[in-house]
């Protein structure tokens, strides 16, 4: 039995009987170091959070007896005094979080590699495109509090409308805002060479976080900006 | 990339040395087990106090002035929310999960100490915010543990404003400092075990703690969830829960919302909190049997799936807390059919510890007489759990004292009897002395006999239609005289109860100083918390050593080893052992 067991190690098994191996085996289920494993429990219930504030907009959004808002009327913009085109802001918002994916991503490339000057700047410019997001999130909110919506009522229908937008937006906006004091705490001990000896396995960590949140994000814009 | 073999971990341990890093700020998961454990104790004393309070009102009503209808209410709901939350899963998971995990999992300490630390001080301010709503205008909130909308925050329910949202906060910080914890206990157990140790050799404790915690990971969500919404609509004047509602003949500023999405939230993490109670209990007292009776767990298998079964199934039942809430029959008929079907991995485990029991060299001490009183107390409201899960018969039965005394049965007594067990089993590896036999006996006699004179006339209440949460019955017609009379009964065995735990108080602080030294296993386990070098274990837990696990957990009475008992850490083979999947050295990836 162990023979058979070692043997299956040396060349690891995939899929079912891969998973089956993984957890058969003693000191640790999956080859990967403790903080990458934490990270994806807690993203996993991180998830449970999300979901349940997105079914329960679904729930209010359905039991409310008023009409809800169309959120293409609600989310236009004028650029340059043209007319109000529908969903722009979110829709550069969406651009930026995903490009920011990207160098994320890249960081990650690049840590591996060593690499700590690149590392560190990409991970300085992912910052800095989520925060334009929060930037722009904060603008987005001033503009529809200016235009009279609050968390108890609006102007055009339901008034959960206006709870669920900030409620979702914000805590979304948290995580967002979190990622970015997290990403420049990582970023300034990578360039200080901090996980020289360590790996720099904490880049992936970090940007497990950074692509949950983007992630998160899509099914916001989906649920709650194009229905 | 390059891994280091991780259960060897000899990496920057934390080296405490002043007395205030050593035992306050301690990230010794030890020191943080006990601070957490101490804590949820005395929480539940407070808990305590108020089902007696209760109980003298329901028993002699209008007798004692200090409990009016506000008072019993806010007693009510306190005593709920801290049982279920500050104090059982505090103390299964903070307690015994912080304790036992790296012992019986052979690693130095969690695999993030520091956050480990951080969870068990942010656990603390969420017991002191709770407490504070004793003490704020209003005092706290008398809506029920369950919290339902619109009443919690409808002027006219005792500590709408300022009660509840302190209760939402406690608990909202509560589940920070359960996440902090809970992430550190699943990815130790994960990741950190030691060489040789399977998931299939692990104790049914730490199986049991494992699975309550990822149930509790993924269920305190939706109630964090329903409480930020909760606390939107008692201070921003949003309508998530409340509907357009009359209080006290004026329209309040609430519109459109849905006091069933609260309730479907709240259930969402309810009935999985049931099991993040239960199944650590079903986990610990598996080992207590298992020791006790000098013989290998029956079905050790069968025990570990019944654990993942019922955690899975556990998500998919909420709905039958809400039958009389009003809800499509289908649905009614889906959670009925799931909720029963959870008795078939229940049931499993009863006769595996039954099985257990069959035959073995039992030694009635009293970690033991807790454990069996425990498969009664439990056989008996799980059994009352089948009626209730029936939509037809639930609901009658709804709402009366009947429900009272399944869930007390279930989730209340049966867990605290297995803490009282655990108390007693873990107490000379947590001391390093033994407790006294005779007070232990006493106290289990006094608490298992007295919990059944509280708890089965209830049923009979229950039938005769006896609503619950109700401050006095009053006189009805459907009552007969004869009821107040037993609850007078009740009262009686309850005060009796509640004072007999004194028994266990005295006997802990006694036994701190004068109760005989234990040794390293007084009990003869095969388990690794008993194999430390030093008993309590100091800081490290293992000494420069550390252990290699080459059997299971439940080498007892092995025909051929001049023992009853073979500990986990000992090598060769030895006459018959169930182990047969992993008879010789397991290879890990390491070696390979």
């Amino acid at each position: 039995m162990s023979e058979t067991v070692a043997s299956n190690l040396a060349a690891p098994r995939t899929g079912l009987p891969g998973l089956v191996d993984d957890w058969s085996v003693d000191k640790q289920t999956y080859h990967v170091p403790w903080g990458k494993a934490m990270m994806w429990i807690f993203l996993v219930s991180d998830t449970f959070i999300f979901s349940c504030f997105l079914v329960g907009y679904m729930t209010v959004r359905m039991t409310t007896a008023e009409p809800w808002p169309l959120p293409t009327d609600v989310f236009a913009l004028s650029l340059f005094g043209s007319d109000p085109i529908p969903l722009i802001l979110i829709a550069i918002m969406t651009f930026i979080l995903i490009t920011s994916s990207g160098t994320m991503a890249l960081a990650v490339n690049y840590g591996y590699r060593r690499d700590k000057r690149m590392t560190a700047i990409l991970m300085i410019a992912t910052a800095v495109l989520g925060a334009s997001f929060v930037g722009m999130q904060a603008f987005e909110w001033t503009k529809l509090i200016s235009e009279g919506v609050r968390p108890w009522e609006n102007p055009w229908g339901a008034p959960q409308f206006g709870s669920v937008f900030f409620m979702v937006t914000g805590f979304h906006g948290l995580h967002v805002t979190g990622g970015v004091i997290y990403l420049s705490i990582v970023a300034w001990k990578v360039s200080k060479g901090h996980y020289d000896k360590k790996g720099y396995e904490i880049v992936e960590i970090t940007g497990l976080y950074w692509h949950f949140v983007d992630l998160v994000w899509v099914f916001i814009f989906a649920f709650f900006y194009l229905w | 990339m390059a891994y280091v073999p991780l259960a060897d971990q000899d990496h920057e341990l934390h080296d405490p040395h002043t007395f205030i890093t050593k035992y306050v700020w301690s990230q010794d998961h030890k020191v943080i087990a006990i601070q957490y454990g101490g804590t949820a104790i005395f929480v539940g004393l407070v808990a305590l106090f108020l089902s007696a309070m209760m109980r003298l009102q329901l028993g002699f009503p209008d007798t004692f002035t200090l409990i009016d209808p506000s008072s019993y209410y806010q007693a009510v709901t306190m005593h709920g929310m801290i049982m279920v939350v500050y104090l059982l899963t505090a103390l299964f998971l903070g307690g015994f999960g912080n304790y036992l995990i790296p012992l019986m999992c052979g690693t130095r300490d969690m695999v993030f100490p520091f956050l480990n630390m951080l969870s068990f001080w942010v656990y603390l301010l969420s017991v002191i915010i709770l407490l504070s709503s004793f003490f704020v205008t209003g005092g706290p909130t008398g809506a029920g543990w369950t919290l339902y909308p619109p009443q919690t925050i409808t002027p006219g329910t005792p500590g709408h404003d300022t009660g509840i949202l302190l209760m939402l906060i406690s608990l909202g910080v509560f589940i920070i400092a359960f996440t902090m914890g809970g992430l550190n206990y699943v990815t130790t157990v994960l990741q950190a075990r030691a060489r040789g140790l399977t998931m299939m050799r692990l104790p049914l404790s730490v199986w049991g703690i494992l699975v309550a915690t990822i149930l509790g990971l993924f269920a305190f969500p939706a109630l964090l969830v329903s409480a930020i919404m909760m606390t939107f609509d008692l201070t921003l004047g949003t309508s998530f829960f409340m509907p357009a509602i009359m209080a006290a003949g004026e329209q309040l500023d609430y519109n459109g919302g849905s006091p069933i999405l609260f309730q479907h939230l709240f259930w969402f993490f309810g009935h999985p909190e049931v099991y993040i109670v239960a199944l650590p209990a079903f986990g610990l007292v598996s080992d207590v049997l298992s020791t006790h009776a000098r013989k290998n767990i029956f079905g050790y298998r069968m025990m570990v799936w019944a654990i993942i079964a019922i955690g899975g199934l556990s998500f998919i039942v909420w709905a039958h807390h809400m039958y009389v809430s009003g809800m499509n029959p289908y649905f009614g008929f889906f959670f009925a059919t799931t909720t029963l079907i959870i008795a078939v991995p229940t049931a499993m485990k009863v006769y595996n510890w039954v099985l257990t029991l069959w035959e073995g060299d039992i030694r009635l001490n009293t970690p033991m007489l807790f454990a069996i009183g425990f498969v009664f107390t439990f056989i008996h409201g799980g059994l009352t759990g089948l009626f209730l899960g029936n939509v037809v018969i639930d609901l009658p039965l709804s709402d009366t004292y009947f429900v009272v005394a399944h869930f007390h049965m279930v989730m209340g007594v049966s867990p605290v009897l297995v803490l009282f067990a655990s108390l007693y089993h873990w107490y000379p590896k947590i001391t390093g002395r033994m407790m006294n036999e005779t007070l232990g006996k006493l106290h289990f006699w006094c608490t298992f006999l007295g919990t059944y004179a509280i708890y089965l006339p209830m049923h009979y209440l229950g039938f005769l239609g006896v609503p619950r949460r109700y401050y006095a019955m009053g006189s009805t017609d459907f009552i007969p005289e004869s009821a107040q009379a037993l609850n007078a009964n009740i009262t009686i065995a309850a005060i009796f109860v509640a004072v007999a735990q004194v028994l266990f108080f005295i006997n802990v602080f006694w036994s701190l100083r004068n109760g005989k030294p234990s040794g390293n296993n007084p009990w003869g386990a095969t388990t690794l918390e008993w194999q430390t070098p030093e008993t309590p274990p100091k800081h490290g837990n293992w000494g420069p050593e550390m252990p290699v696990v080459h059997r299971w957990a439940y080498d007892y009475s092995v025909p051929g080893y001049h023992q009853d008992f073979i500990p986990q850490n000992v090598p060769g083979d030895f006459g018959v052992s169930e182990d047969h999947d992993h008879d010789t050295e397991m290879k890990s990836p390491q070696d390979a």
